[in-house]
C-alpha cells in the first residue's frame, strides 16, 4: 500500500472542531499504509483513522486559511482538515482516495495486523466460539433433527456452512432435489431449535417456483421439517418480502411457496423492504443525524421522512411474530427472503434473541452472529464495502439488527447482559477490517483465502475487555432476563439511535454515565465483600495482611477504571452550549487549563503494536471538546443587535 | 357543607362493577361514591383490590347507557343488590384522569350509571377550593399546626449574607395592594425605597415590578424577574423602574433582559398597552428576544402529544409525525435553551439578568427556575428543589388554579389553562437524564408533582396566589404537600440512588438527538413503563447492596412505609361517616 502514498507528511494542518465554535488544532498529518495520523503541535494529541473506514474524502472550496479536506467514515466520524498548500492537499485527497479503497482482500488491514501472539494462541483464539456446542446446547443433534455431510467441501452450496442440521427423515436426494429448487442452492436448513415445543426456526431462500413449477423433494423437505415438530400439525412459511417483490421474482422463475402444493403450510408475508431501500433510508437519516443545527421540528420531519424506525419496526416486528409462533403456539417456522442471507438472517438471528436468554448474553451474541450471519453467508465484505465492488451491494443489513437489539435493550433495560458499547463495539468491526471474522462472503471464501491463518479472530478480543461491555443492571435471575421477550411494537417505543449516529458528536450524549456509576458501585460492593471475606477469616485468625493489603485497595479502586469509562465527575465532562448563536459579547471561551493537559485521544483504531486496541476509539477522553454544533435561537431574531432595534422609529417596524 | 356534597350522590353505592384498569385483568366489585372519592373495592375475602381515586383528578368522563330489557339479567348473586325497574339495563362509565390513566367501569342498571356519571361530574368540578379535598384530608400522621410551606424570603433573605450590603427586604406588598400576585416580602436593590417600587409597580403589569430571584454567589450576579412594562404605544416611561432596573447592577455593569417574546410579540403588545425595556431610557441593559409559546399553545400543544401517545394505529409515519406536530418536545427544547442563555449571561459572561414575557407568571418563572438548576447545586437537591419550586411557582404566583383546571383530556372549552408547569418538570427531567447523578431527586418526584398540581390531598398548589391562600386560609386549613414529602418515610420513594453532589454548572444540550419524550409520563400507564420501574429498582438494588456490605453490623434499612395508603383509607371512613 507504501506505493498509493504521495506524501506521507504534511505540516501546518489545521483540524477543524466541527462541532464546536472552538480554535482549530494545529499540527502535522501523517499518511500510513493504514492509517490517517494527526498528531497535535502543542499538545501532541493524536487522531488516528483506519484507511477502511473512511467512507469518502471531499475537497471543498478553497478557505483564506486553506484548502480543506472532509473526511466521511463508515462508523460516522466526520474529519475535517485544512491544509495549506493546494498541492499536498490534493496529493493527501488523491492517496486516501486509494488508500481507502482496497482492491484486494489481501491489502486489508487484518492481513497486516500482527498482534504479539504466536500461532498456537492464535488458533485457540479462533476456536473461541464452537458453532457445533452451541447446536448441541439448543438441543441438537436429537432424535429428529441431525447434522448432515451433505454439504462438506461445499458441494450443494457454496454460500452455506460445512456443517448443517436437517430432520432426520430428509433423505440426501431430498436435500439435494430440494437444494435445485432453491436460489444460490440454499435450502431449508435448521437456524435455532426451541427446545421447550421443540419448534424450530429454519431457513432457506426461495423456491425456483416461477408461476407453476413444482419439486417434489422441496415438498417433501417442507414436511419432513413440519414433521419433526409432533407438537404442531402444521408450519409457517415466511416470506420476509412484500408481496409485490415476490410476485416480481415470479416472472425470472423464482418466487415464493404455492400453499396448495406443500402439505401443512401456512403462508405468510412480511413486508421488510429490499437492501436498495434500506441503503437509500440510511443515507437520509445519516444526513438527518447530520445537519448542523437542526430545529426540533426539522428533526422530526427528517427522521419521519427517512423511513428508517419505520423499516426497523418493521424487522423487530417479523421477529416477533416467530418467536410467538415457535414459543407460544409451538409451530415451527420456515424463513426465506429471496437469497436469504440478509432479511433472512435479520429476522432469524432476531427472533432466537427474543426467544433464548444466552443471546442476550455477551458470549450468546457473540456466538449468534458467528452462526446466523458469518456461517450461513451474510455477505459482510459485499455489504459493507470492505474491497471495491459494485456499489449497489452495500446496505446496512446488520446495522439494522444491532439496532433492533438496541431497541430491544432500551425497552428491556434488565435483560441483556451486554450493552450498547458493545453493540457499537462489532458495528465498527464489522467495517474496520481489523480482523479477519468479518472478511469474505461465505465461509467456503474464508477457508480458500485462509483466514484463520492469516488474521486474528475478534471474539476473544472482546471478552478480555468484557468488563467495559457489561451491563449492570443485568441479572440472570430477573424476571426480564427469563423466558421470552416480548417486546412492544408500538411505534413510540422506537427511538432515534444517538449512540451510534451521533456517536462522535460528545456534546450530544448525556454528561454522566448510568452505567459507569452502577458499574463503579458494584465493584465497590464486590470489593467490600472481599474485605468482608477477609475480616471473617482475619477473626477466626488467618491472614492478617491479607486484609490490610485488599483495605488499601478498596481506598484505591477508583483509579480501576476501563477502558469505557467516563469520569462521573462532570468537571471537564461539561461546557455550555452556544444557547445565544454567538450573540454574548463575550470573547471566545478560555478552557480551563487541565482540559488543555489532558490527551486528546481520538485515536480511532489504535496503533498496530503495543497499544492496538481498537476499543479505546470510543473512550470517553478528559480532554475533548463537549460542547456541540450551536444551537439555533429559533425563527425570531436573536438579538437586538442582529436586528434592527424595534425602539428605533424604523418604518419597517411602525408599520407593523 | 355536607349537606351540599350529598346532594350530588344519588346513588353511593352500586354492586357488581366491572373495572377495567390498564395492564390489568377486570376487577369486579363495588363502586361507592364519595364526597371526594370514589372508591372500588374489590369482593374477594383475601388480597382484595382497592381503588381510591381522588375526584379532582378526573378530567373527563365519558358515558354510554344501553337498555338490554328482555335480555337476561346480569348474572349476579351478590347480597344487596337492589332491584331497579331498569335492570336488564347496564352502561359504562370511562374516566381519564388528570394523570392520563384511563379507568372504566361497567355498571349493571342504566339509572345507577347515569347517577354515579352525574355524581362524578358534579363533584369532580367543585368550584369553591374550601370545598376541595385538601380542607378535608386529615392524615393521622400530621398535624395543622405544623409549619407549611419550607422557607420564605425573609429566610432566604437572612441566609444569603452576601445578599445584605446591596440588596434589601421590602414589605412594600404586606397587604397586597401594590401586586396582587406577589408575596408579602420581596428581596430589592437596598438604594430603592418603598415609595419608588409602588411606582414602579405600577408601571408594570399586574404590578409585578422587577424583584431578584436569584444570587450566584460566586460572581455576585443576580437573576430578577418582571412582567412586562406597560410603556404602551406611546412609550410611556417610568423614571422608577429605570432606577430600579440601574439599581440592580453597577454603573460600569451592562445587564440583560430576556424577554420570552419575540421582537415582533414585544412590538405588538405595545398596542395593547404592555412593551419593552426601550434601549434609549435603560442605558445599561441590553435585551434580548427568545419566543416560548404559553397558554392556549402550550395547552393544545399537550392535548396533541397526550392523543398521538394513545393513538392505536402501528403505524410509525403517523406517530412520528403526530409527534412533531404536537411541537411539545420544540417548547421543552425552548424552554432549556432559553435557560441556558439566562445562566450563560450569569455565569460565563458575568452579567446580571431580568427575565420576563407579558405577566411574568409562566414562562418567566419556566425559564427563571431552570437557570437556577443549571446554575445552583442547591436548588438540585431534593429539599432545594421543592423550595425552589415554592419559590419561583407557589410564592411567585403562578396561577395553578387556572393553569391546571383541566388537563389534556378535558372536553370543557378551554379557559386559561397551560401546561407551563408540566413543561417545566418535564425540562428538569430532560436535565435528569442529561446528568443523571447531579439531581437528589429522581423522575418519580416529578411524576408525583405532576399529579399533585392538577389534584392532591394536599393545600399546596390550591390558588393561584399567596394573597388567595391567605384570604382563604389555606395554610392553616390544609397540610403541605412539600413538608410530607421531606417526612423521612416518604423521602426515600423519591431520592434519587446515584446522587452525587457537585458545585458546578450542568449545561444541558439542546440538541434535538438530546431531547426525548418524557415515557415516564406521557407512557406511564403501558407496559412500556414497567419495564422502566423494573430498571429503577434494580438500580435501587445495587445501590442498596453497597449500602449493606458497607454497614456490616446491620443498621437496618428503613422498608418502605405503607402508611400513605393506610392514613388514605382511614380518612375514607372518616369521610363516609360524616356522609
Amino acid at each position: 500500500m507504501m506505493e498509493h502514498i504521495r506524501l506521507p507528511k504534511v505540516e501546518r494542518v489545521q483540524l477543524a472542531d466541527r462541532s464546536s465554535s472552538r480554535r482549530a488544532q494545529v499540527g502535522t498529518l501523517y499518511l500510513t499504509a493504514f492509517h490517517t495520523i494527526f498528531v497535535d503541535n502543542e499538545v501532541h494529541n493524536e487522531l488516528w483513522v483506519l484507511h477502511s473506514l473512511v467512507c469518502n474524502v471531499e475537497k471543498l472550496s478553497i478557505t483564506s486559511c486553506g484548502y480543506p479536506l472532509l473526511i466521511r467514515c463508515k462508523n460516522f466520524q466526520v474529519i475535517q482538515l485544512l491544509i495549506p498548500k493546494e498541492n499536498d492537499c490534493n496529493d493527501v485527497f488523491v492517496s486516501l482516495l486509494r488508500l481507502s479503497r482496497t482492491e484486494r482482500y489481501e491489502e486489508l488491514y487484518c492481513f497486516s495486523f500482527m498482534p504479539n501472539v504466536d500461532k498456537a494462541a492464535r488458533g485457540q483464539a479462533w476456536d473461541f466460539l464452537n458453532l457445533k456446542a452451541e447446536y448441541n446446547r439448543m438441543g441438537v443433534s436429537n432424535k429428529l433433527w441431525h447434522t448432515t455431510s451433505v454439504n462438506r467441501e461445499y458441494r450443494v452450496c457454496d454460500t452455506y456452512p460445512a456443517d448443517l442440521y436437517v430432520p432426520k427423515s430428509a433423505s440426501l436426494p431430498v436435500i439435494v432435489g430440494s437444494s435445485r429448487f432453491r436460489s444460490k442452492g440454499r435450502f431449508p436448513t435448521l437456524s435455532y431449535y426451541y427446545r421447550e415445543t421443540q419448534a424450530v426456526i429454519c431457513r432457506s431462500s426461495q423456491p425456483l417456483s416461477g408461476f407453476s413449477a413444482r419439486c417434489l423433494e422441496d415438498e417433501q423437505m417442507l414436511e419432513a421439517i413440519m414433521k419433526s415438530n409432533p407438537g404442531s400439525r402444521f408450519m409457517y412459511v415466511v416470506d420476509t418480502r412484500p408481496k409485490l417483490n415476490a410476485m416480481a421474482n415470479r416472472a425470472t422463475g423464482k418466487g415464493y411457496e404455492n400453499e396448495d402444493n406443500y402439505t401443512n403450510i401456512k403462508f405468510q408475508f412480511i413486508g421488510i423492504e429490499n437492501i436498495h431501500v434500506m441503503r437509500n433510508s440510511q443515507q437520509k437519516l445519516i444526513e438527518v443525524s447530520d445537519l448542523p443545527s437542526p430545529s426540533m421540528g426539522e428533526f422530526l420531519l427528517g427522521l419521519e421522512t427517512s423511513d428508517w424506525l419505520k423499516h426497523i419496526k418493521s424487522i423487530l416486528a417479523a421477529g416477533t411474530f416467530i418467536a410467538k409462533a415457535v414459543a407460544e403456539e409451538g409451530v415451527s417456522v420456515l424463513v426465506h427472503c429471496s437469497d436469504g442471507w440478509d432479511r433472512t438472517t435479520q429476522v432469524c438471528s432476531l427472533a432466537s434473541v427474543l426467544l433464548d436468554p444466552f443471546y442476550r448474553t455477551l458470549k450468546g451474541l457473540m456466538v449468534l452472529i458467528e452462526k446466523d450471519w458469518v456461517s450461513f453467508g451474510h455477505k459482510f465484505s459485499h455489504r459493507y464495502g470492505h474491497v471495491v465492488e459494485e456499489p449497489k451491494e452495500a446496505s446496512p443489513v446488520i446495522d439494522q439488527f444491532l439496532e433492533c437489539v438496541w431497541q430491544l435493550m432500551e425497552q428491556f433495560p434488565c435483560a441483556f447482559e451486554y450493552n450498547e458499547r458493545f453493540l457499537i463495539s462489532i458495528y465498527n468491526h464489522v467495517h474496520s477490517c481489523h480482523y479477519g471474522n468479518f472478511i469474505c462472503n461465505s465461509e467456503k471464501e474464508r477457508k480458500d483465502l485462509g483466514i484463520r491463518e492469516k488474521t486474528h479472530s475478534l471474539w476473544p478480543h472482546l471478552w478480555k475487555n468484557k468488563v467495559d461491555f457489561v451491563n449492570p443492571l443485568f441479572r440472570a435471575d430477573h424476571s426480564q432476563t427469563k423466558g421470552v421477550l416480548q417486546p412492544l411494537t408500538t411505534p413510540y417505543c422506537f427511538k432515534f439511535w444517538r449512540g451510534l449516529y451521533n456517536h462522535f458528536d460528545r456534546g450530544l450524549h448525556p454528561r454522566q454515565s448510568v452505567l459507569d456509576s452502577l458499574m463503579a458501585i458494584k465493584e465497590e460492593t464486590q470489593q467490600l465483600e472481599e474485605v468482608l471475606t477477609i475480616y471473617q477469616q482475619k477473626l477466626a485468625g488467618v491472614g492478617r495482611e491479607q486484609a490490610n493489603d485488599l483495605f488499601v485497595k478498596k481506598h484505591g479502586m477508583k483509579n480501576s477504571q476501563g477502558l469505557w469509562a467516563e469520569p462521573t465527575h462532570i468537571r471537564l465532562a461539561n461546557s455550555p452550549q452556544d444557547y445565544n448563536g454567538g450573540n454574548l459579547v463575550s470573547g471566545p471561551k478560555d478552557l480551563l487549563p487541565q482540559q488543555r493537559k489532558t490527551n486528546l485521544d481520538l485515536s480511532l483504531f489504535g496503533d498496530t503494536s503495543e497499544s492496538s486496541d481498537p476499543d479505546n476509539s470510543d473512550q470517553e477522553s478528559e480532554g475533548a471538546d463537549f460542547s456541540c454544533h450551536s444551537c439555533s435561537g429559533g425563527a425570531s431574531p436573536p438579538s437586538e443587535d442582529s436586528v434592527k432595534d424595534p425602539d428605533s422609529d424604523d418604518p419597517a417596524f411602525n408599520n407593523a | 357543607m355536607t349537606m351540599e356534597f350529598s346532594e350530588h350522590i344519588k346513588t353511593a353505592n352500586v354492586d357488581d362493577v366491572v373495572l377495567k384498569l390498564p395492564l390489568r385483568p377486570a376487577l369486579k366489585g363495588t363502586l361507592c361514591v364519595t364526597a371526594h372519592h370514589l372508591v372500588f373495592s374489590e369482593r374477594k375475602e383475601e388480597g382484595s383490590y382497592q381503588l381510591l381515586l381522588l375526584l379532582r383528578s378526573v378530567d373527563a368522563i365519558e358515558k354510554s347507557v344501553e337498555n338490554l330489557l328482555g335480555y337476561p339479567q346480569y348474572p349476579s348473586a351478590g347480597p344487596g343488590q337492589r332491584m331497579t325497574g331498569l335492570s336488564g339495563s347496564s352502561g359504562t362509565i370511562v374516566i381519564k384522569c388528570k394523570d392520563l390513566r384511563i379507568l372504566q367501569f361497567d355498571i349493571p342498571g342504566m339509572e345507577e350509571c347515569l347517577n354515579v356519571a352525574s355524581s362524578i361530574e358534579a363533584l369532580s368540578s367543585l368550584e369553591s377550593v374550601t370545598e376541595l379535598y385538601p380542607f378535608f384530608h386529615r392524615p393521622r400522621e400530621l398535624s395543622l399546626s405544623e409549619p407549611w410551606g419550607l422557607s420564605s424570603p425573609q429566610q432566604q433573605y437572612a441566609q444569603t449574607e452576601r445578599l445584605w450590603d446591596r440588596w434589601r427586604l421590602s414589605k412594600v406588598n404586606r397587604n397586597f395592594s401594590v401586586c396582587m400576585s406577589y408575596p408579602r416580602t420581596v428581596i430589592v436593590p437596598c438604594a430603592i425605597d418603598d415609595i419608588t417600587l409602588a411606582k414602579a409597580a405600577s408601571f408594570r403589569q399586574g404590578g409585578r415590578f422587577p424583584v431578584l430571584c436569584y444570587y450566584h454567589r460566586s460572581n455576585g450576579m443576580v437573576i430578577m424577574r418582571s412582567s412586562q412594562p406597560m410603556t404602551g404605544a406611546n412609550r410611556k416611561r417610568c423614571r422608577e423602574d429605570e432606577l430600579l432596573l440601574q439599581a440592580a447592577i453597577d454603573e460600569s455593569e451592562m445587564g440583560y433582559i430576556i424577554d420570552t417574546r419575540s421582537a415582533q410579540q414585544a412590538q405588538q403588545a405595545r398596542m395593547a398597552g404592555g412593551g419593552f425595556e426601550s434601549k434609549a431610557f435603560y442605558h445599561h441593559w441590553r435585551r434580548l428576544h427568545r419566543h416560548l409559546e404559553r397558554g392556549k399553545v402550550l395547552q393544545e400543544s399537550l392535548i396533541k402529544l397526550v392523543e398521538a401517545c394513545g393513538d392505536p394505529s402501528q403505524n410509525m409515519d403517523r406517530w412520528l409525525s403526530k409527534l412533531e406536530n404536537s411541537k411539545w418536545l420544540s417548547h421543552v427544547h425552548s424552554a432549556l435553551s432559553t435557560a441556558g442563555l439566562v445562566a450563560e449571561c450569569v455565569e460565563r459572561d458575568g452579567h446580571s439578568v431580568l427575565v420576563h414575557g407579558f405577566e411574568g407568571t409562566d414562562t418567566t418563572l419556566l425559564v427563571t427556575s431552570l437557570a437556577q438548576l443549571i446554575l445552583d447545586p442547591a436548588s438540585r437537591t431534593f429539599r432545594g428543589f421543592l423550595q425552589l419550586l415554592e419559590r419561583e411557582w407557589v410564592q411567585a404566583g403562578h396561577p395553578f388554579r387556572q393553569r391546571c383546571a383541566h388537563s389534556a383530556h378535558s372536553h370543557a372549552r378551554l379557559r386559561q389553562e397551560c401546561p407551563a408547569f408540566l413543561l417545566l418538570l418535564d425540562a428538569t427531567w430532560q436535565l435528569g437524564r442529561q446528568f443523571p447523578l447531579a439531581l437528589e431527586f429522581s423522575e418519580v418526584l416529578l411524576l408525583r408533582l405532576a399529579q399533585d398540581a392538577y389534584a392532591s390531598d394536599y393545600g399546596t398548589f390550591l390558588c393561584s396566589s399567596e394573597q388567595e391562600r391567605c384570604a382563604l386560609q389555606v395554610k392553616e386549613n390544609t397540610h403541605c404537600l412539600f413538608q410530607f414529602l421531606l417526612r423521612r418515610e416518604e423521602r426515600e420513594k423519591y431520592v434519587n440512588p446515584l446522587y452525587e453532589a457537585t458545585d458546578l454548572a450542568i449545561w444541558p444540550s439542546v440538541h434535538p438527538q438530546s431531547l426525548q419524550l418524557w415515557t415516564g409520563l406521557f407512557l406511564r400507564w403501558t407496559e412500556y413503563a414497567q419495564t422502566m420501574d423494573e430498571a429503577r429498582e434494580e438500580i435501587w438494588t445495587i445501590v442498596k447492596e453497597r449500602k449493606e456490605t458497607d454497614r456490616p453490623k446491620g443498621c437496618a434499612h428503613t422498608t418502605l412505609s405503607r402508611h400513605d395508603s393506610f392514613t388514605n383509607v382511614e380518612n375514607l371512613m372518616d369521610e363516609l361517616t360524616v356522609l
